[in-house]
């Protein structure tokens, strides 16, 4: 029997996707517009015997989460923008300790308190690592309820397999929106990655466990770094995912990622209809960016579409290493585009 | 089959309501459905509007900018509508409380006064389910089919009572519509 | 033969990195001490801070997990949850605690989260070079405050009693103040730690044992004076003993109290 499509807020649908993907802990502290995914989580987890906390600040659940992680448990926090700019020491620290996690961004607009509408203004800060050091961390974009639930599902076990934060980059417009979505079946706990780094049950193990970012010595620390960009490396080999449509014979491929993307498949739909060759190319993981692919399609006419100032337009004239002409499109301060917003831009640079 | 409808209002019409509950009956009707509400930031009283997408097809942007159809549920939200709708467009106007006509001539405009007909039916509370089956009638993007059991599916146990009143009113918002 | 003397199990038998003279080592020892009697090695946690105990990991012999500077009851918090079977130990210095952590600590010890923190308060910011602490006494001379803490001229502020603060919270069922500048006060020191980690895995809310110690490297002084200046400046401000003990074993409470 088919699993049931249910209606439900992106940022419900995020909650009970974590849920099922076995979630032990959630920490969490209110901001808007994920303040749903917060109550849903202190429901269900209360109800389901797991742990819930609402902390005294973002600063906290964080390195809640940290600890949580620490002991093997599959763990997780959610909030927005300002919430996500503190966390980023906590984040830092989980990447320098690799640490996996979980964390929801449901993005408005900034800088400071900004406003609380939709944004993609948290590009830099989720792609670059947002806090201090050398790091990257997992960021995935969904453009639906339903990818926002199955890419939150996915996202504990992408963390686990790769010992490294996992973040989805929503934004409002994902959170608050309603659509059908058929959540994925309960994953089986038997099936987790085994965690052998984790501290405490120490029992017959011989070694201790110790989850720690501290690298006092130099010649140390180089070394465990080159190391943690190697597994970079292959993560960027094996985990990029992108969606892409019409590219074949477009002569301009639209670049953008979750609400922004919805816009372009729009846009791109009705310059069709009037006969204009246009493609789409949709990053699914910010990071690893499908730098391949970019890479590939070198020389084609980009337009890239975002709700920010241009953050991602840098990466796609990054990889496409000069040889494209990449136009930018963006609104901002909380402003969406529309469908014929992109249309119009489109004709401009077509000249049709 | 795309239909885009905008549907405004104030706080307490059940605008979010019916926009829900209508994407909702949509996609019980296989359809791809999307809803984005837009709430002032008081919190009541203030504007309430909502984005709402039903389709056969994959949905595009969940925010409705050129709407197929446009609910008015009060005077204030007229202008904007006015302002959005698509050339030829379907303009469903709360006729109790607009008292003036629109000034789209181009558009289809059906008026429905809900509140009178709500309160004639008892309450004046399910106006907005008067709309939601004006709505129906009008594009046909939802049938509203087989809603009893729909409906007792979005309402929670203690919400069945009040169905047969929803059915009712949506039943008169449907012949509201010529 | 009876073994009268040993090295703690729990505590690697190796030199730690700590100045001559400072507390931590006496602390460590006597943490692990009582440890090894409950036989709680191999469940036992520390959550290390940022400050000169950062290297905690080094000496403590069971699992360790590393936050950043102040978080360390947060971390704790998390870990006590998930492992409630486990000791938990939150050791915190005075900076760590009542300055960047401040709000961590108040909010743990309010939610009665049931570890233990160990609070080494030595009035000054040890790894970093003797800045002031928010434990640092009136007049007290620091990097920082070069002429002397001073809470009213330049607004200083006033040394932080974290104990007597925390006390009004509900969630906070144990609470005592020791040190360890003599012997005396290192046996007082220890009972106290026993019986917040005694407290601790009854599972009957949050305990904190705070330890005046001392730290001459940055008091620029010699280690035997250092011992001298706890009793003379420092108890007299931050009173020993008890300052809440609202444990179910009332058997176990001090004597007088």
């Amino acid at each position: 029997m088919a699993a049931e499509k249910r209606l439900m807020k992106g940022n419900e649908a995020m909650g009970e996707a974590a849920v099922r993907a076995g979630c032990d802990a959630y920490f969490g502290y209110p901001i808007t517009p994920q303040n749903e995914l917060t109550a849903y989580m202190a429901k269900h987890m209360i109800d389901h015997k797991r742990v819930f906390i609402q902390a005294e600040s973002e600063v906290s659940a964080i390195n809640m989460v940290y600890g949580a992680a620490a002991t093997g448990a599959r763990s997780m926090t959610s909030s927005s923008s300002p919430g996500v700019s503190l966390k980023q020491e906590g984040i830092s620290y989980a990447c320098g300790a690799d640490v996996p996690m979980v964390v929801i961004n449901v993005a408005r607009s900034g800088p400071g308190l900004g406003g609380i509408s939709p944004a993609q203004g948290d590009y830099f800060q989720s792609t670059r690592g947002g806090g201090h050091g050398d790091y990257h961390h997992i960021v995935l974009a969904p453009k639906s309820v339903q990818e926002a639930a199955d890419l939150t599902f996915e996202a504990f076990d992408l963390a686990d397999e790769w010992r490294m934060p996992a973040m989805i980059l929503a934004d409002g417009m994902i959170g608050q929106m309603m659509e059908g979505v058929v959540l994925p079946e309960p994953k089986d706990p038997a099936t987790r990655v085994a965690k052998p780094w984790a501290v405490g049950n120490k029992g017959k193990r011989a070694e201790l466990n110790h989850v720690d970012s501290t690298q006092l010595v130099p010649e140390n620390f180089e070394k465990a770094l080159h190391a943690r960009y190697a597994r970079y490396d292959e993560i960027k080999r094996t985990v990029a995912r992108w969606e892409e449509q019409h590219l074949e014979d477009a002569d301009v491929i639209l670049s953008a990622y979750g609400t922004s993307a919805r816009v372009c498949l729009g846009a791109m739909q009705m310059a069709r209809k009037l006969g204009l060759k246009v493609g789409l190319l949709r990053p699914i993981t910010l990071w690893p960016f499908p730098e391949k692919r970019f890479g590939e399609l070198a020389g084609k006419r980009f337009l890239v579409v975002e709700m920010s100032m241009g953050q991602m337009v840098e990466d796609v004239r990054l990889y496409t290493h000069g040889k494209s002409e990449v136009s930018f499109y963006g609104r901002c301060g909380g402003m969406i585009p529309t469908e014929e917003d992109v249309l119009a831009e489109i004709r401009r640079i077509l000249k049709k | 089959m795309t239909e885009k409808t905008f549907m405004a209002g104030f706080g307490g019409q059940g605008v979010i309501s019916m926009g829900q509950l209508w994407v909702y009956c949509g996609m019980k009707e296989d359809l791809e459905v999307t809803f984005f509400p837009f709430y002032g930031a008081e919190k009541r009283g203030g504007i309430a509007r909502a984005s709402v997408i039903v389709s056969t097809e994959e949905i595009a942007s969940p925010l409705v900018t050129v709407p197929d159809s446009a609910v008015v549920m009060n005077m204030d939200s007229l202008p904007l509508c006015e302002a959005n709708l698509k050339q030829g467009g379907t303009m469903l106007i709360n006729s109790s409380l607009v008292k003036v006509d629109t000034k789209r001539t181009d558009a289809r405009v059906i008026k429905v006064p809900c509140n009178e007909i709500a309160e004639k039916l008892g309450d004046v509370k399910f106006a907005n389910m008067v709309m939601m089956g004006a709505l129906s009638k009008a594009t046909g993007a939802v049938k509203l089919d087989k809603l009893e059991a729909v409906l007792k599916s979005f309402f929670g146990p203690s919400k069945h009572k009040f169905i047969p009143m929803n059915l009712k009113a949506i039943e008169e918002g449907m012949k509201a519509v010529g | 033969m009876e073994l009268v003397y040993g090295h703690p199990k729990s505590l690697k038998p190796i030199q730690t990195k700590y100045c001559p003279g400072c507390g931590h080592g006496v602390i460590h020892r006597l943490i692990t001490e009582v440890i090894d009697e409950m036989g709680m090695q191999e469940k036992s946690i520390i959550l290390n801070p940022v400050g000169c105990s950062i290297w905690a990991s080094l000496y403590f012999d069971f699992d360790s997990v590393q936050v950043p500077h102040g978080r360390t009851p947060a971390g704790a918090t998390a870990v006590k949850r998930m492992l409630p079977d486990h000791l938990v130990i939150c050791y915190q210095g005075d900076g760590d605690l009542a300055a960047i952590g401040t709000a961590e600590a108040v909010h743990a010890a309010n939610r009665g989260e049931k570890f233990t923190t160990i609070f080494v308060n030595n009035a000054i910011y040890g790894m970093t070079g003797g800045q002031m602490a928010p434990t640092t006494l009136v007049g007290q001379k620091a990097t920082t405050a070069p002429y002397g803490r001073d809470p009213i001229e330049n607004g200083m502020g006033y040394p932080i009693r974290v104990l007597e603060m925390l006390a009004t919270l509900g969630g906070t069922k144990y609470l005592a103040r020791g040190a360890v500048n003599n012997a005396v006060n290192v046996r007082k020191t220890k009972q106290y730690i026993r019986k917040a980690f005694e407290a601790q895995m009854r599972g009957e809310g949050s305990s904190m044992v705070e330890i005046l110690s001392q730290c001459p490297t940055n008091w620029a002084m010699e280690p035997a004076d250092s011992v001298g200046w706890v009793e003379s400046a420092m108890i007299p401000f931050y009173a020993l003993g008890e300052i809440k003990n609202e444990l179910a074993d009332v058997a176990g409470k001090e004597a007088g109290k």
